[in-house]
């Protein structure tokens, strides 16, 4: 019995390297993922819960949360109407230049954020022309609001096209065009037919982008200048209470923006395996 | 005439999808376009559905000039191949949407819904998902959800494509069925020439781009306009370089007038049919015969026929050659 002796040997290999690269990647997790996060969680809640409450509610950490939401919020907001446009155009039609625009969607991706946020302080800073233009007529783009969210814009610009454009491709023009001759007008059938059709893609394009918004630091940390209660968010507030030597909030501010993003983490568990897998 | 295409000519690039192409479908028939892919015919549908602009050539529509109409104002009802069902509504909200679209009061629709999924024999299926009905299922639905909106033509582009050869066959009787019940002007899209016989009332048939003919089903078959018509409409077989129906190849034992002696190579039994493949003047060909014929001429391979065309203009002959 050649064969059973020599198939033994084989499966007992395949059993020990099959453990081997389990724990390989459940300790390069370990050590890269869980302990920081671990650590965290310890460090914030390491005197109790008063301490953590006291640090996010006072008033900078609240304008901080403030600050963040509305940004991005608005980033998100913009992203939708701009990725499910683009989507559209890139599936659904062919015009000169859609391999560059293509292939420009996806620069975010490739530019560093700190990046980012210079070019659009170059184009847009209260000297430049057109910044100046704004900052005139009372609408100042850099080291406030607006310039946050087009950083912000700016870095999660891919994730919600990217989501929605294979989804748009497999449903095909035949629904839309079904329902033009049935007399829909092209914003009836992309209201009735189209958007249903994405909209689970599109709910999860929309969280990934959500949660790089909210995480975002380099380019909001170069256009928002850091007033502190004016132009700093989450992200910002941990980074600046950490090098105050204010450990406390800097850890409990952290521990917040962690469990923002593991409810964003679970939300997209959850809206993944519906129609966009 | 209920749609008049004049000298359509449509480009993909440097493929020419139509050629100059004129065609009129008469009010109240079904009509087919037939052909083989790629022949133009789903594009010309399309054209008349405003889906695609003719580059050159007008769309007159129940006398209404169409051709620069978007599909919305044309009034046509279009069925896909693939059904294009929407798949987030219910078998009712799918029929009910272009009625919904029209802001019809809602007992109205109820009513017309109602009545059209009686039609299509879906009453049951009413709050179904798409996803939940069969393929013969779905292009019954498409099809109430067509005429809901009690359009002037309608238009259906390989309506049974997707689907298997029963399914296939049962719906193209039960379309029959329905046009005669419901006398909407019909064109189909279809390259399968059986379905095109069976139940349209006129063909137009399409190549590359051009009408080859057009006319009543037994005239195209009795009377093709040429060697493409003839072969595509059915099986042909050649004799002394001639183009002719394998059925209507007389097949006998002995020599007689205009006989041309041939070889027999091989007799297939297909049920009824028998096909004898013989070797005429060093040319493989072949003639129908029916069973009965088969065994009293007592035909093998090897033995030796003679062939002549059998004369078809007398409805006797025919008669006696299908029983």
């Amino acid at each position: 019995m050649p064969e059973l002796s020599s198939a033994a040997p084989k499966v007992a290999a395949s059993t020990v390297s099959k453990v081997a690269l389990r724990s390989v990647a459940l300790t390069y997790l370990f050590f890269l993922l869980v302990l920081p996060l671990l650590l965290i969680c310890w460090r914030t809640f390491d005197h109790g819960l008063t301490p953590v409450w006291t640090a996010l509610s006072s008033a900078s950490a609240l304008h901080a949360f403030k600050v963040t939401v509305i940004v991005a919020v608005l980033a998100v907001a913009l992203n939708t109407v701009f990725g499910v446009g683009v989507a559209i155009l890139l599936v659904r039609h062919d015009f000169p230049g859609k391999r560059v625009l293509n292939a420009f969607i996806d620069l975010p991706l490739a530019v560093s954020p700190v990046v980012v946020g210079l070019a659009l302080v170059l184009v847009y800073g209260n000297t430049t022309a057109l910044g100046g233009w704004f900052s005139d007529h009372g609408f100042p783009i850099i080291f406030s609001i607006p310039g946050m969210v087009l950083a912000t814009v700016f870095v999660s610009l891919p994730l919600i096209v990217r989501a929605v454009a294979p989804v748009l491709a497999e449903v095909g023009v035949e629904q839309e065009q079904a329902a033009w001759t049935l007399g829909a007008s092209p914003w009836a059938a992309f209201r009735r037919i189209t958007l249903p059709a994405i909209r689970w893609a599109l709910a999860y394009g929309m969280v990934l982008a959500l949660a790089r918004s909210l995480g975002e630091y380099g380019a909001v940390a170069v256009v928002s200048g850091r007033l502190v209660d004016q132009t700093q968010t989450l992200t910002l507030f941990v980074e600046e209470r950490y090098q105050n030597f204010d450990q406390a909030a800097a850890y409990a501010a952290s521990f917040a923006l962690a469990f923002l993003a593991v409810v964003i983490l679970l939300l997209i568990k959850f809206l993944r395996p519906k129609d966009s897998a | 005439m209920a749609i008049d295409a004049a000298h359509v000519t449509k480009r993909f690039g440097d493929f020419v999808a139509l050629d100059d192409v004129s065609v009129d479908i008469p009010t109240g028939a079904l009509t087919a376009l037939l052909g083989p892919s790629g022949g133009g015919k789903s594009t010309l549908l399309r054209i008349i559905a405003g889906l695609e602009q003719a580059d050159s050539g007008t769309i007159t529509i129940e006398g209404e000039e169409a051709t620069r109409l978007s599909p919305q104002r044309r009034n046509v009802g279009f069925v896909f191949q693939h059904y294009a069902a929407f798949k987030h509504m219910t078998v009712y909200r799918n029929v009910a949407f272009g009625l919904e679209i029209r802001k019809v009061p809602k007992d109205k629709i109820r009513r017309r819904v109602t009545e059209l999924l009686e039609l299509v024999h879906l009453d049951a299926m009413a709050h179904r998902y798409p996803a939940q009905l069969s393929g013969g299922q779905r292009q019954r639905m498409a099809l109430a959800r067509a005429l809901a909106v009690e359009p002037k033509v309608l238009l259906l582009d390989e309506p049974f494509g997707a689907l298997d050869a029963q399914v296939r066959k049962e719906l193209r009787t039960w379309l029959r069925r329905l046009h005669d019940e419901v006398h909407v002007t019909t064109v189909f899209v279809t390259h399968d020439q059986e379905e095109a016989m069976e139940v349209a009332d006129s063909i137009v048939v399409l190549a590359n781009g051009r009408v080859e003919q057009s006319g009543r089903p037994d005239e195209l078959y009795e009377r093709p306009a040429n060697d493409f018509v003839m072969s595509f409409l059915g099986p042909v077989t050649t004799l002394g370089g001639e183009l002719v129906r394998p059925h209507d190849l007389e097949v006998l034992v002995q020599p007689a007038q205009d006989t041309v002696p041939a070889t027999v190579l091989r007799v297939v039994r297909l049920g009824f049919e028998v096909r004898v493949e013989v070797l005429l003047d060093g040319v493989e060909t072949w003639a129908q015969v029916t069973r009965t014929t088969a065994a009293r001429l007592g035909l093998q391979s090897g033995s030796t026929v003679y062939v002549r065309p059998e004369r078809v203009s007398a409805d006797s002959d025919s008669l006696v050659a299908s029983a």
